[in-house]
């Protein structure tokens, strides 16, 4: 008598205001994706390029929230995933893009596109199809509710490891010494 | 070498000098107490709160609850250690702690802290506050940014250098760091390279100029081991070198 298949988790993942890093960190677990496939399958995620999120057990959120897409997206993944996590600096604490949150908005565009020395008859994008940005920078859990969040920047791949698969194994995830990094 | 007398932490009997803090003797004894504005070489200052234990029932601050036998101490609980999570998570939230782009990053006493109770988060809202950087000073940077009001820098400057050239100023939320000069820039005060104050910050507001990023990730101060045995290794011992 065969066995029942065990249902595999379904994960989703994406990228708003980050750089990608942590995508490419998570890659960085090397030949234990082959065991995470056992386990696991990917719904939206930049590895599929599925461009809209189903029913998930688990999503996996990058970057943090800039502009209206973003928002629009998180709640996706916020209303389609069972369990939300928060990866990297940039979702976690707003990162490098919240650095221009004590700056102006209308002059960091201002000065990006018109009056920067390099450029000539610059001008502020204003095609329709661009979302709009945001007057701040926000950290994920200041938007949705966060189930986990994973610091670093990127995390490191052993972090990553670590977090999910105690989080498939049915454990609470934790990250001791030497896992979890800010930096 | 007479018996020292003895008080109860977390079950423990922790051997003290009359004159220690709760803090400092279970230091001495090898017992950890997480604490982030607390020094070996100053006065207790008793502001950060993350030593908060409960002394015979009671939270208070275990830098600045004199050790005594006859009180009872709990520390290492997780309703304590929720409680300094939460402290570190508000630090975090009101300043602009952006480590990936810090040079203090692995030689942090608040990330350090951070890493050691498991914070993984903020949880409250950030306020991005505006805090202008004072570049002024050949030799060093102020970055108000990361500044957690710890005041070692204010007592270093004070108890040691003798000098007066920090400050804070300001009450609740808008208490803040300042330079005592004239000009309230760093290069107009009489802080030098020597200064005990110049090297005491815990986090990254005063840095030296030209050595950022001069240690390899993997090779910085809490790289090599976790804060709560880096506190142990450094507690001045209190049966070793008891003359009494």
């Amino acid at each position: 008598m065969t066995e029942p298949a065990i249902r595999k988790l379904r994960v989703a993942t994406t990228s708003l205001a980050g750089c990608f890093g942590c995508h490419m960190s998570f890659l960085d677990i090397d030949e234990r994706l082959f065991d995470l496939l056992d386990k696991i399958e990917f719904d939206r995620s930049p590895l599929t390029d599925i461009k809209t999120c189903g029913p998930c057990d688990i999503g996996i959120v990058e970057g943090g929230i800039c502009n209206a897409e973003n928002v629009h997206v998180l709640r996706e993944f916020r209303a389609n995933c069972k369990i939300l996590i928060a990866i990297g600096a940039c979702a976690v604490t707003g990162g490098l893009p919240a650095q221009r949150n004590h700056l102006d908005l209308g002059q960091c565009l201002q000065e990006v596109y018109v009056t920067e020395p390099s450029v000539t008859d610059g001008m502020i994008p204003n095609d329709p199809e661009l979302p709009l940005p945001l007057d701040k920078v926000h950290p994920l859990h200041e938007v949705v509710s966060i189930d986990y969040f994973i610091p670093g920047c990127p995390p490191s791949a052993d972090a990553i490891w670590k977090f999910l698969t105690d989080l498939i194994e049915g454990r609470t995830p934790k990250l001791g010494y030497g896992l979890i990094q800010y930096d | 070498m007479k018996e020292l007398p003895v008080f109860l932490l977390d079950g423990a009997e922790v051997p003290y000098r009359p004159g220690q803090s709760v803090l400092q003797a279970a230091l001495a004894a090898g017992h950890y107490i997480p604490h982030l504005c607390y020094h070996p070489d100053f006065q207790p200052h008793g502001s950060c709160r993350v030593c908060t234990a409960k002394v015979n029932g009671h939270t208070v601050a275990s830098c600045t609850t004199m050790a005594d036998s006859a009180v009872e101490v709990e520390s290492d609980t997780e309703e304590l250690d929720d409680l300094r999570r939460t402290l570190v998570q508000m630090l975090f939230a009101e300043g602009n702690h952006f480590c990936p782009s810090c040079e203090k990053s692995g030689n942090c006493g608040l990330q350090a802290l951070g890493y050691d109770l498991g914070v993984m988060t903020a949880g409250f809202r950030h306020l991005f506050p505006d805090r202008p950087v004072d570049a002024s000073h050949p030799d060093f940077l102020l970055d108000f940014n990361r500044c957690i009001l710890c005041e070692l820098c204010v007592r270093a400057s004070r108890e040691v250098d003798g000098k007066n050239v920090f400050s804070l100023a300001g009450r609740g939320i808008t208490k803040h760091l300042i330079v005592n000069s004239q000009s309230g820039r760093l290069v107009d005060s009489e802080i030098a390279l020597s200064d005990k104050a110049a090297e005491v910050c815990p986090v990254g507001v005063i840095l030296r100029k030209r050595i950022g990023f001069v240690t390899p990730i993997g090779q910085r101060r809490f790289d090599r081991s976790p804060i709560s045995k880096q506190a142990l290794e450094d507690a001045p011992r209190t049966g070793a070198g008891c003359d009494d």
